[in-house]
């Protein structure tokens, strides 16, 4: 036991001379700087795609598997968690039938949230929602909020229950910049 | 009146629910308050329309007396993702990971597994780096490969009456006031901004993107 023991820390000893030695190579052999470490394995902690999606539509037990569920299989595991969550939100979704200015019901609608990607042009207007264009990208001026609002409680024409579709929050509270990297100088 | 009434009632349990809280700030337990919470992901075409520009927001509601110290952590990796074939799994990313007061960007450049688990595309001929901009400094920006890059504190972009939001979930407002007050006005976030060749991003006109903050 005692021999096994003067083996084991005989081989630590060698193992770290080793280490030692072959740093000392590295440093006379390869005087180049090798840059930073950007060694290891990397895990999802966080995710987004459109905004507030998480935060409004998945129940409070699943928030933190919501982040790290790869967007190819959020549809299968979310869609019916986020009609629900629809239909308990917003009277505009109260009746059968009852859909939003897209045109979709609770279960399209939810179905199209659950899996959270933002999808962007690369052929013409970016814009989350400028009257015309439907989710084409999200620029910084987009006024988010008040266009999940008026699809979530606006009903088939916006109209319905007008005190909770405009947050009238419509502009940021500095400029942003036309140019790189546009974002607006912090406070 | 009455179901209008009705109505909120349940969108307030619902709210307890689902903890609202805004664009992606303090979102989930687990990510709440760290270096890896993603506050807001945007992607727009650039100034040269022949570009896409994607900004990911980390660490939100900073006040400015502690934006100063605010720092990028090292062992938290930014990465957007982009499906150019429409399965919504990436076919390229772009990593952006802080060294030593520079942020370092990695691609667009095929992910080495797609999924939840990556490691730095240090191969990626796509490269930029940027040192990244101090507090109180005019924003320094850098260029490669027909890409441009920042890092370091912006005022945050996102604006809503979250206040409000909040007391007609509550059941203690019945809608939104006239002129609202955006709960994000004054405060900072840190962001990461690339730009590059919308010609380096593939697909036929319409890409599915998101971000991802992973961490060591």
């Amino acid at each position: 036991m005692k021999k096994l023991i003067r083996n084991i820390l005989g081989l630590a000893l060698l193992a770290t001379m080793g280490l030692t030695s072959c740093d000392k190579d590295d440093n006379m052999m390869n005087p180049v700087d090798n840059g930073p470490d950007f060694s290891g394995t990397y895990m999802t902690a966080d995710q987004m795609g459109r905004p507030a999606i998480n935060t409004v539509f998945v129940p409070s037990g699943m928030k933190d598997n919501f982040n790290v569920t790869p967007p190819s299989q959020m549809g299968a595991m979310y869609a019916s968690a986020f009609a629900d969550g629809l239909r308990a939100l917003s009277p505009a979704y109260a009746n059968p039938g009852d859909a939003n200015a897209l045109g979709l019901d609770a279960d399209t609608f939810g179905s199209v949230l659950a899996t959270d990607i933002l999808t962007v042009s690369t052929t013409g207007t970016t814009t989350f929602y400028d009257g015309t264009n439907v989710l084409t990208g999200r620029n910084l001026a987009d006024d988010v909020i008040t266009v999940e609002l008026l699809l979530i409680f606006g009903g088939e024409d916006f109209s319905e229950n007008p005190g909770l579709t405009d947050d009238n929050v419509n502009a940021n509270d500095k400029a942003f910049d036309t140019s790189f990297p546009y974002l607006a100088s912090p406070w | 009146m009455k179901k209008s009434m009705k109505f909120l009632a349940v969108a307030a349990l619902a709210a307890v629910g689902f903890g609202i809280i805004a664009a992606d700030h303090i979102d989930a337990p687990a990510v709440q308050g760290t270096t890896a919470d993603i506050t807001d992901y945007y992607a727009f075409q650039g100034e040269n329309t022949s570009n896409l520009v994607f900004v990911a927001n980390v660490q939100g509601l900073l006040s400015p007396s502690a934006t100063g110290s605010a720092s990028f952590d090292e062992n938290v990796m930014v990465e957007f993702n982009i499906d150019n074939t429409g399965d919504n799994v990436e076919d390229l990313v772009i990593q952006a990971i802080p060294r030593d007061g520079k942020m370092y960007f990695f691609g667009p450049v095929a992910p080495g597994t797609p999924g939840a688990t990556s490691m730095v595309q240090e191969n990626a001929t796509n490269t930029v780096s940027v040192d990244i901009t101090p507090y109180g400094s005019n924003a320094i920006t850098a260029s490669n490969n027909g890409m441009m890059a920042f890092a370091g504190p912006r005022d945050d972009p996102f604006f809503f009456d979250f206040g409000k939001f909040t007391d007609i979930l509550a059941g203690n407002a019945t809608g939104f006031d006239a002129n609202g007050t955006d709960t994000f006005a004054g405060s900072n976030v840190m962001s990461v901004v690339i730009e590059v060749p919308k010609s380096s991003l593939g697909g036929s006109g319409t890409l599915n993107t998101w971000v991802e903050a992973k961490k060591k």
